[in-house]
């Protein structure tokens, strides 16, 4: 009999984690602390370790160095079975030899609990499954065996509920549709979650806190809404939606602003929203803050002058430009369709501009391109 | 159908029609001639299980169930089939278990020797039986074991294993290691999880085995030969009674076998489908 304290519980704490294989080092030095009760991503391209994290927290995996703490407890060692963690796996390992109740009453059992069919249809309601309680799993779609992982899981109450790319194997609107009840369910048996996923949108729409993973280390963390309007690096900016990097150079302050000189053109922003280490930056500004009018029209905020449109593409909410700059860059703007404006054409000479306090800097000497060169779509297997 | 109505509709020449008939059913055609080739003899067999033979049963000489309901009328028949049995059944335990764990340690584990482990597992397979036999006897008599039942069964169980190995390691090829790490993370322990998950999802491969072993045994001749001394195993009784005259009793236990292997085939495919099914 497993001897799982369900009295385990609080922050999951990882000090100084560090996995290698061979020569891989597949997690870097990595400390994190999850809030208990939280929503928690770690989220990455393939292959950044967040699988490998995750597996070192369920115990499948030693760290190399480092401690894991749950609560007060030091589980870096404890076998899988001897932790308060359950996992939903990537694709869903169900037992196929069992019905879908055994599956679900599988951990209770194990525990020694004699009564398990109360809990078994409680959460079988909770999942909203409870006419498929004697199928076996080859007699379930996708979408159904997805949340039999789950339930399988969650029955358990565990202090922490590991998900390992849960929705990857679903499409693409039964991925939203469990994306929103995933949330719920969270909400409603107010477990912690740890959410594994290269799915940028999908870390957004679910958890209270993402941190950014990167080769084997976390980039940035913090809640979604911070990690997009303020990313601290490059891979940040260009691995949550799409960023305009400008090459840039401060030139001094003004008051609580910083005056930048973008190719010859003054523009301002917040000093916090700087992470430029000297006077050489990159500017950052997200695609949908820009604006675009047409040159001798008034403009507000930030400007920069001497655009033309390269390319016009209408996507139905908005409208997507790339704008040609003088010093041969393109960026790209994204203008709702919901001001009655006709479209600007393809040739048009134009003026951009923005809010300054949308305006994020990253360090001159980091790199445009990270982040930029994964394709979610390839990254399906880790 | 309207041919008459319409005769715009081009009829078909007969000798087009004959060699489309005859393209879509050479498949039948050859199905029926392979089977006709592959159970002739077992049909013989049977039939010949009812011969009212008296010495020889070569001649159909007329039809009885004498020998259907006196399958011991013949001397030694019973005695030698019993060897056959007991000898299968503890080669099949034996080389089944023992297999099986190999096949787990190759399949499962990362170790030094693996890969020349798997490849020495096929020598005896590829091994000429005769060589096997000769080589077995010449073994046992250098420890001073004289053949007779244990040589036999010891042999027959060195030449199962291999079988076994085969057999159980492509089943646990095709099981998702993460359906263990599943069950260790719900709370199963090693052996739990061993109990629970592991073997149940591997048992199918694991009777197939055990079936395979005890097929190899109850047939094994060349080897058996070389090591069972005085003892005499119902393929070496079939064997050395050929010269005066095979008794019908040995088509009748030959039919019954292989009744019996076909019961066996079709309640596994039986069982197969009701559990896929059920609900």
């Amino acid at each position: 009999m497993a001897d799982v304290s369900s009295a385990t519980h609080g922050d999951l704490r990882l000090t100084r984690i560090t996995k290698t294989y061979g020569d891989f080092t597949a997690v870097n030095d990595l400390s994190l602390t999850i809030p208990e009760g939280s929503f928690f991503a770690l989220l990455g391209p393939s292959g950044c370790g967040k699988t490998t994290t995750l597996r070192m927290i369920a115990g499948l995996e030693e760290p190399t160095v480092g401690s894991i703490h749950l609560g007060a407890t030091d589980i870096t060692t404890k076998r899988p079975y001897q932790r308060p963690i359950n996992t939903v796996f990537q694709n869903y390992a169900l037992f196929p030899h069992l019905t879908i109740f055994e599956n679900i009453a599988f951990g209770l059992r194990r525990r020694g609990i004699k009564d398990v069919t109360a809990d078994v249809n409680k959460v079988l309601d909770l999942v909203e499954l409870p006419h498929l309680a004697q199928r076996k799993p080859t007699q379930l779609s996708g979408g159904q065996q997805q949340r039999i992982a789950l339930a399988r899981a969650i029955v358990n109450r565990p202090a922490l509920l590991l998900l390992d790319e849960p929705l990857g194997a679903l499409d693409l609107k039964l991925r939203r549709q469990m994306q929103i009840e995933l949330k719920w369910i969270q909400r409603e048996v107010g477990l912690t979650f740890v959410h594994v996923t290269h799915d940028q949108e999908e870390a957004m729409t679910m958890a209270d806190t993402i941190a950014v993973m990167n080769e084997g280390e976390i980039e940035q963390m913090g809640s979604p809404a911070d990690l997009y309007d303020n990313p601290g690096t490059a891979f940040v900016a260009n691995f949550l939606g799409q960023s305009n990097l400008i090459k840039g150079r401060i030139e001094g302050t003004d008051g609580d602003n910083l005056v930048v000189d973008l190719f010859g053109q003054k523009i301002s922003m917040p000093k916090n929203r700087s992470h430029a280490v000297d006077k050489s930056m990159y500017a950052g500004i997200r695609p949908e803050k820009f604006r675009i009018s047409l040159v001798g029209t008034p403009t507000r905020g930030n400007t920069l002058t001497g655009g033309r449109i390269e390319d016009v593409s209408y996507i139905g909410v908005s409208t997507q430009y790339q704008v040609l700059m003088p010093w041969g860059q393109e960026v790209m703007v994204f203008e709702q369709n919901d001001d009655g404006v006709p479209p600007f054409d393809k040739g048009d000479e134009v003026v951009i501009s923005w809010e300054p306090n949308f305006t994020f800097a990253l360090r001159g000497d980091d790199d445009v391109e990270a982040g930029l060169e994964v394709n979610p779509e390839e990254l399906d297997e880790e | 159908m309207n041919k008459q109505k319409d005769a715009t509709i081009p009829t078909i020449p007969a000798k087009a029609r004959l060699s489309r008939w005859f393209g879509r059913n050479l498949i039948r055609i050859y199905a029926v001639f392979g089977f006709t080739y592959l159970f002739i003899p077992v049909l013989y067999t049977f039939a010949f299980s009812f011969n009212d033979s008296g010495k020889s049963n070569l001649i159909w000489k007329g039809f009885t169930l004498d020998n259907w309901k006196n399958p011991c009328g013949a001397p030694e028949v019973c005695a030698a089939l019993g060897n056959s049995i007991k000898i299968g059944l503890l080669a099949t335990v034996f080389s089944t278990i023992l297999g099986t764990m190999i096949a787990f340690a190759i399949g499962r584990y990362a170790f030094k020797g693996r890969s020349s482990s798997n490849l020495l597992i096929f020598l005896p397979m590829a091994t000429p039986e005769i060589v096997l036999g000769a080589s077995l006897l010449s073994l046992f008599l250098v420890f001073h074991i004289n053949p007779g039942f244990w040589p036999t069964v010891i042999a027959h169980v060195m030449f199962c294993i291999s079988f076994v190995v085969v057999t159980v390691k492509a089943r646990i090829a095709s099981l998702d290691p993460r359906l263990e790490q599943a069950a260790m993370d719900l709370y199963a322990n090693e052996l739990e999880t061993f109990r629970r998950v592991t073997l149940p999802l591997v048992a199918p491969g694991i009777a197939g085995a055990a079936l395979l072993a005890f097929s190899l045994s109850f047939d094994d001749f060349i080897i058996t030969n070389f090591n069972s001394g005085t003892l005499k195993t119902f393929p070496e009784f079939v064997y050395t009674s050929a010269a005066r005259g095979i008794p019908a009793q040995a088509n009748v236990i030959g039919s019954a076998m292989f009744i019996l292997a076909l019961l066996i085939v079709i309640a596994g495919q039986f069982v197969g489908r009701r559990v896929k099914v059920s609900k």
